[in-house]
């Protein structure tokens, strides 16, 4: 009687034990795969995520470069765009990195969380595979945005490899800020409501910065704050190194605003990632 | 043979297949586990039955590893689960209350993911993705997204998903929540599929029909307590005997009383204007003695049955409340009065799934 089905015969595959490197290095895969399908075929997500860049392009573009344009530094030729793109490209990215809590919040309410939990992977994996799948989705879309960019006119101004580097350093700020948004997510865990806390803090940084303009016009209690936080500091390496240290204000350069940059991806990737660690923890106990 | 005994000695090794002691579980206030003990063997369905709030769910969770108890043991097939989550996660599937199910994946890549995240090499969980689909009957819809299937379609694949890591024990919580009664009859086969080839499962539930139908065994769950615990029958028995009861016309009432008080020597209930009950000690034999009687007394019988008590009147003794609203799970069909029978439809029910 030890033989009663042979389609599902008991446990004869080899169980997992514990996680390992491996492990956890193919799960994340599993989980990141999972999330790309989600990206692409969830036809609103695909239209969303895309359709809006290009349109913060051509409204700053069209309806701004005008007025904005006579202000610039040389260095943008004489361009908006040019002094646009690589600020929108970090807005891009920070708005993007929002994705992270929206996507975590989703599997949370709807119990796939819990499914994973219930499973042999290593722990890590969920988070780990949210936030490559997202850093993956960002790179799609600044590559669309440029596109679109070139095609209306953005040129660089200095060499390929500057600007490849400058796109570059774009998406590693949008990975580190994926692990911010996946600590609000996990404390709001309500899907609606995190769609609004996201963008709580993104709006007044994104704004406060030299995304848009350059930062001497403002008051000067906001200019303090503007030039010392992440995103400014960003999108001024990423505009020295696709326009020149032109772009720059007095007294700034492309080496301080790169390491500081890479200071505060790498500062916020390890603080926010344990938080995330912990948040995730917490969120299903 | 029936399969469950069957799938015990498949399992052989394990004495038992759940062992939990003394577990405590509080949210802040709220004491939701407090102090459960519960322990039984591998093959068999086991029954968690209770109200709203009782515990169910809480128990589940803490079985699956997704929450720790501040105090007690849990073993889940041999495994300290407190101690190494991960090997008993390798042993143990979990379909919850809502189908945990991706919409943008189909339903192959669905089961082929949880399958590679149990840890199986892609060609072994495409393999056993195949097998389980073709289980469950989802093969032709296999390659189209989750988002297209149907609720019971959905809930089958979540229940479905976890067989792919051919778990040794099964958790599933409330799986016939919310599902029109078709596909919780398909459901249910699946159900009992699983135990005939080896798998144990514990399910929770609030409907006493399910309980009924399924399980092995009953626990009976309330204030995070398990409060009683048997077969169903067993169950039963523990509240008390069969039940006669029988309607006759208004006018006559008062006299039917008393002659059926006087040949049982029992107290005679009076449910309504026209309805009396009685316990019926001798079982079949009372009902003979208080036909002969009425008779004699030209008294006419418009309705009368002899009743074991349903599970409804084990959960109202035990827990003190009402179970689950009849809307939420079909049409109730205990305690509707019949001429016919001397036992609840739903005892017929559970001896022709025994014989099979």
């Amino acid at each position: 009687m030890a033989t009663t089905n042979t389609s599902m015969p008991v446990h004869d595959a080899p169980l997992r034990e514990k996680a390992t490197l491996t492990s956890t290095v193919v799960d994340s895969w599993v989980i990141t795969k999972r999330n790309l399908y989600r990206n692409v075929r969830l036809p609103q997500l695909l239209l969303f995520s895309t359709v809006q860049p290009i349109m913060f392009l051509l409204l700053f573009t069209y309806v701004f470069g005008g007025a904005i344009g006579r202000s610039l530094p040389s260095a943008a030729g004489g361009e908006y765009i040019n002094w646009l793109m690589p600020g929108l490209l970090v807005q891009i990215s920070v708005f993007g990195a929002g994705q992270t809590a929206i996507g975590l919040t989703d599997d949370l309410a709807k119990g796939v969380i819990d499914r994973f939990r219930s499973l042999p992977m290593a722990r890590s994996a969920v988070l780990a595979g949210r936030t490559f799948a997202d850093l993956a989705r960002n790179a799609a879309v600044l590559t669309l945005m440029l596109t679109v960019g070139f095609a209306i006119g953005f040129r660089y101004q200095t060499s390929f490899w500057a600007f490849v580097a400058g796109v570059l350093l774009a998406l590693a700020f949008s990975y580190s800020l994926s692990w911010v948004m996946a600590v609000i997510g996990l404390y709001v865990k309500n899907p609606e409501a995190t769609q609004s806390a996201v963008f709580l803090p993104v709006f007044p940084l994104v704004f406060a910065s030299s995304v848009f303009v350059p930062t001497e016009t403002m008051p000067d209690w906001l200019r303090t704050f503007a030039d010392n936080q992440p995103i400014t500091t960003v999108t001024n390496a990423l505009r020295a190194l696709m326009l020149g240290e032109g772009a720059l204000l007095e007294g700034q350069d492309l080496t301080t605003q790169l390491l500081i940059s890479l200071a505060w991806i790498v500062g916020i990737t390890l603080v926010f990632s344990l938080l995330a660690i912990r948040a995730y923890r917490r969120a299903v106990d | 043979m029936t399969a469950s005994a069957t799938a015990r000695q498949e399992v052989g090794s394990l004495d038992t297949i759940v062992d939990v002691e003394g577990v405590v579980r509080t949210y802040g206030e709220i004491r939701a586990l407090d102090g459960v003990d519960l322990c039984f063997e591998p093959g068999i369905i086991y029954g968690l039955l209770g109200p709203n709030g009782a515990g169910k769910t809480t128990l589940i969770r803490v079985l699956a590893t997704l929450l720790r108890p501040q105090a007690g043991s849990v073993r889940v097939a041999g495994i300290d689960v407190l101690a190494e989550p991960t090997r008993a996660r390798a042993r143990l599937g979990l379909a919850g209350q809502f189908a945990a199910v991706d919409e943008y994946l189909t339903g192959r890549e669905n089961v082929e993911m949880v399958g590679r995240l149990y840890g199986l090499p892609q060609t072994e969980a495409r393999r056993r993705a195949h097998d389980v689909l073709e289980r469950i009957g989802l093969t032709e819809d296999a390659t189209r997204r989750v988002g297209t299937y149907s609720g019971g379609m959905r809930r089958r694949l979540d229940l479905a998903a976890s067989l792919v890591g051919r778990p040794q024990v099964m958790f599933l919580d409330e799986p016939t929540t919310g599902i029109d009664p078709r596909n919780r009859l398909e459901l249910w086969h699946l159900i009992e599929e699983l135990v005939a080839t080896g798998t144990t499962v514990l399910l929770t539930t609030q409907h006493l029909e399910e309980a009924d139908r399924l399980a092995d065994r009953i626990g009976v769950i309330d204030r995070g307590v398990i409060v009683e615990e048997g077969t169903a029958d067993e169950l039963k028995d523990a509240v008390g005997g069969a039940v006669l009861e029988l309607t006759v016309a208004a006018e006559l009432l008062p006299r039917a009383r008393q002659v059926i008080g006087e040949v049982t020597s029992e107290e005679v209930a009076e449910l309504d204007g026209r309805r009396l009950r009685v316990a019926a000690r001798a079982g079949s034999r009372t009902l003979t003695e208080v036909v002969r009687v009425l008779d004699g007394a030209a008294i006419e019988v418009d309705d009368i049955g002899l009743y074991k008590p349903s599970l409804d009147d084990v959960f109202l003794a035990l827990t003190g409340q009402p179970t689950a609203p009849a809307d939420a799970q079909g049409p109730e069909e205990d305690g509707q009065p019949g001429v016919s029978g001397t036992a609840s439809p739903r005892t017929g029910r559970r001896a022709a799934r025994r014989s099979r």
